[in-house]
């Protein structure tokens, strides 16, 4: 108590865990991550590998698929990022960063071997193991394939575990397909995968309009019994999962067994800058994964 | 809760008891608006004279002293591709608020569940407020007042002393053995069952002068239907987004992060700052989608957060009435306003 000299001590002993109960010491801890490879994948998007340094962050970094991280460039600034790899990796992880403003603009410029400030992991991931024996619909619009990456992993990883597994996939342009190389593994994984752009080029044999056209064409072939049985994912820009949802709705899937992943500013990941609340949801600790009645029950979600 | 009666003369030995060994922040008058009426602030004090107990509401609250508009968070030295980063949780030296109105106080324990509590609880606001020593004191309700429409009236806790004038002394509520060990030093007394009576009759003498009311029956639900209504759009077009009402809030607790680098370029600052959600980039993303692109819509995720998402999630609202905003808003709209405006949709 107050008599000058001895206060609280709130920078306790740096604690094991750093998870939602978190200490105040974990608040700010960032951890160093090395860039380890920078792969380009379009001209706006690059995967960008990175390799957490100290053992101990190794150890307790463990995410779910659909969690994001904070990333810091000391001096420039920081911003959330979904994780793009496998939630098997421990302390190794992979974001797929398009170039927009200026931490990202700084971030491309970057060489390998440079040190990143990496927080968390943050917020809520998709329920994979309450998906276990069903069907599996991975749907994506843009730079939603980035987080959908990494749930796209677990299947992969775990396919024994679903029936029907099919990703849907729509881009603008031929040119800004993300993960192009992957494809065939994923189809080898016995995946369906289908493919959509809004605007061809003389290259491209796909089919060509909006995502919920392919949606309309594979539902076609389902049944009923199909859909009793079947979870989404579907991750993109709000308009389209605006669309999408309702068509899967139509289709009777029950709304708790539909995720999106809600984009919102976001300046610290813990509920307390306040930037990423709605009404009093906080998107980076309720969020950014959401099931579909949720999503329906915030004012101004979408 | 213990309770004594303390003389008025001993209050400034119970200040300067307390001063001995502590940096000590009070209410002071710090000068006269343009009707003549004296202005007050909280300021850092050494004597007990400068101070004014019987202060109405300051215009800023006291929130600069535990959530400092401005505050570094960490610091980086950077060389070539590494860095090492510095965090500064600012764990100042405790201090004494020396006379803090009820409804400052209830917004500390506000402040309190959302970053004190269980998820990542923020050390910067913790290393001051756990350093803190309270002394309450009780008001008279100002014209804007309508703090017993949100139930913030009296303090129940959150304090170490709470002093009620009661004439010729004081009636001293003592909630911490701190605060009990500070007064044994002092004269103080056992009160007698009169000095209860009076005490009661002297708070209820305060709820009779309440002139506004808000009225916030069923106001979560309402909020909820109304929440297309025109009349937002109205206020909205009255407000200037400035982000006042915010600052002079003690219950407002938003912020931003900025990082800046030094001149020689081995060194960066990461430095968080209040911010409001009237301003308008407070929800831009990257890319220039903003969610809330309308000062109305602004406005009114305001209100939302404080009457009906705060409550949704705490069961009261992120609002002690203190009725600061409406007072120093230039646009002239004030709580009680604005939520009556809002009720009147649904008859
Ligand atoms: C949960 C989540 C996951 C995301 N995942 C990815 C991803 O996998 N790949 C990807 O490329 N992008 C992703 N984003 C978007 C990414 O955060 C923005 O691209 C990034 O903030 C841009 O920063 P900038 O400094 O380059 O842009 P600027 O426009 O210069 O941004 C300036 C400031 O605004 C804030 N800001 C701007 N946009 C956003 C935003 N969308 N979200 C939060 N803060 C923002 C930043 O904190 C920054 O301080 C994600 C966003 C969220 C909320
Ligand atoms: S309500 Fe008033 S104080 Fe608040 S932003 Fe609008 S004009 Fe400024
Ligand atoms: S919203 Fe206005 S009346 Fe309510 S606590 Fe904040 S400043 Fe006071
Ligand atoms: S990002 Fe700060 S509260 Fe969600």
């Amino acid at each position: 108590m107050p008599d000058g000299t001895n206060f609280t001590d709130v920078m306790a002993d740096r604690q094991g865990c750093y998870h939602r109960k978190s200490d105040l010491s974990a608040f700010e801890h960032t951890c160093k991550g090395e860039l380890t490879s920078i792969h380009r994948l379009t001209n706006l998007e690059n995967l960008f590998r990175i390799r957490l340094l100290d053992p101990e962050d190794r150890k307790r970094f463990t995410f779910q698929p659909g969690q994001f991280v904070i990333l810091e460039l000391p001096g420039i600034g920081e911003a959330p990022f979904s994780i793009s790899s496998p939630s098997s990796g421990h302390g190794d992880l992979e974001l797929c960063i398009r170039r927009v403003g200026t931490l990202t603009n700084f971030l491309f410029r970057l060489e390998r071997g440079t040190h990143v400030g990496i927080r968390g992991p943050f917020g809520t991931g998709f329920p994979m193991e309450q998906m276990h024996g069903e069907n599996i619909l991975l749907i994506a619009g843009g730079l939603g394939l980035a987080p959908l990456r990494s749930p796209i992993a677990y299947v992969q990883e775990n396919r024994n575990l679903f029936r029907n597994v099919d990703i849907i996939y729509g881009a603008k342009h031929p040119s800004q397909l993300l993960f192009t190389y992957q494809y065939d593994m994923w189809r080898a994984d016995d995946v369906n995968l289908h493919i959509i752009v809004e605007k061809d080029d003389p290259s491209w044999k796909g089919p060509v309009g909006m995502i919920t056209k392919v949606l309309q064409e594979i539902f076609a072939h389902r049944d009923a019994d199909y859909f009793q049985k079947t979870y989404a994912i579907v991750c993109g820009p709000s308009v389209m999962f605006k669309f999408v949802c309702a068509m899967l709705n139509e289709r009777n899937i029950p709304m708790q067994k539909m995720f999106v992943s809600l984009e919102r500013r976001m300046h610290c990941g813990m509920a307390k800058c306040c930037r990423c609340n709605i009404g009093s949801t906080y998107i980076c600790l309720k969020g950014p994964v959401f099931d579909y009645w949720s999503v329906m029950n915030l004012k101004e979600a979408i | 809760m213990l309770f004594r009666v303390l003389r008025k003369e001993a209050v400034a030995d119970l200040f300067g008891l307390l001063a001995e060994s502590n940096r000590m922040v009070a209410p002071v008058q710090s000068g006269l608006d343009c009707l003549g009426s004296p202005l007050y602030a909280f300021k850092e004090v050494t004597d007990y004279y400068e101070i004014s107990l019987t202060y109405t509401t300051t215009k800023i609250p006291a929130k600069k002293f535990f959530m400092p508009f401005r505050e570094t968070m960490a610091t980086f030295i950077v060389a070539g591709k590494d860095w090492t980063k510095k965090i500064d949780l600012n764990i100042d030296r405790p201090f004494v608020v020396f006379g803090m109105h009820a409804c400052d106080i209830n917004a500390l324990n506000k402040l309190d569940k959302v970053l004190l509590g269980n998820f990542y609880p923020m050390p910067y606001y913790a290393a001051k407020r756990k350093n803190m020593f309270i002394v309450g004191i009780d008001c008279v309700p100002q014209p804007y007042c309508f703090c017993r429409s949100m139930g913030a009236d009296t303090a129940l806790h959150g304090f170490d002393i709470f002093l009620t004038d009661l004439g010729d002394h004081y009636f001293v509520e003592i909630l911490s053995d701190a605060a009990f060990n500070f007064l044994r030093q002092l004269s103080v007394s056992e009160p007698a069952e009169s000095d209860h009576a009076l005490y009661v009759k002297t708070v209820s003498a305060k709820n009779n002068k309440f002139s506004v009311r808000v009225d916030t029956t069923d106001l979560t639900k309402i909020l909820d239907m109304e929440f297309q209504s025109e009349v937002w759009e109205k206020w909205g077009k009255q407000c200037l987004s400035c982000g006042t009402c915010a600052n002079v809030c003690p219950t407002c607790y938003c912020y931003g992060v900025d990082e800046s680098v030094g001149l020689d370029l081995s060194r960066a600052t990461k430095t968080k700052l209040l911010y409001s959600c009237n301003l308008i980039d407070f929800a831009e993303i990257a890319g220039g989608h903003n969610f809330r692109p309308e000062s109305h819509s602004r406005l009114k995720y305001r209100y939302y957060h404080k009457h009906r998402g705060f409550v949704e999630a705490y069961e009261e609202a992120l609002c002690v009435g203190c009725g600061r905003c409406g007072e120093a808003c230039l646009a002239g709209i004030t709580v009680p306003e604005v939520i009556a405006s809002v009720r009147d949709q649904e008859s």
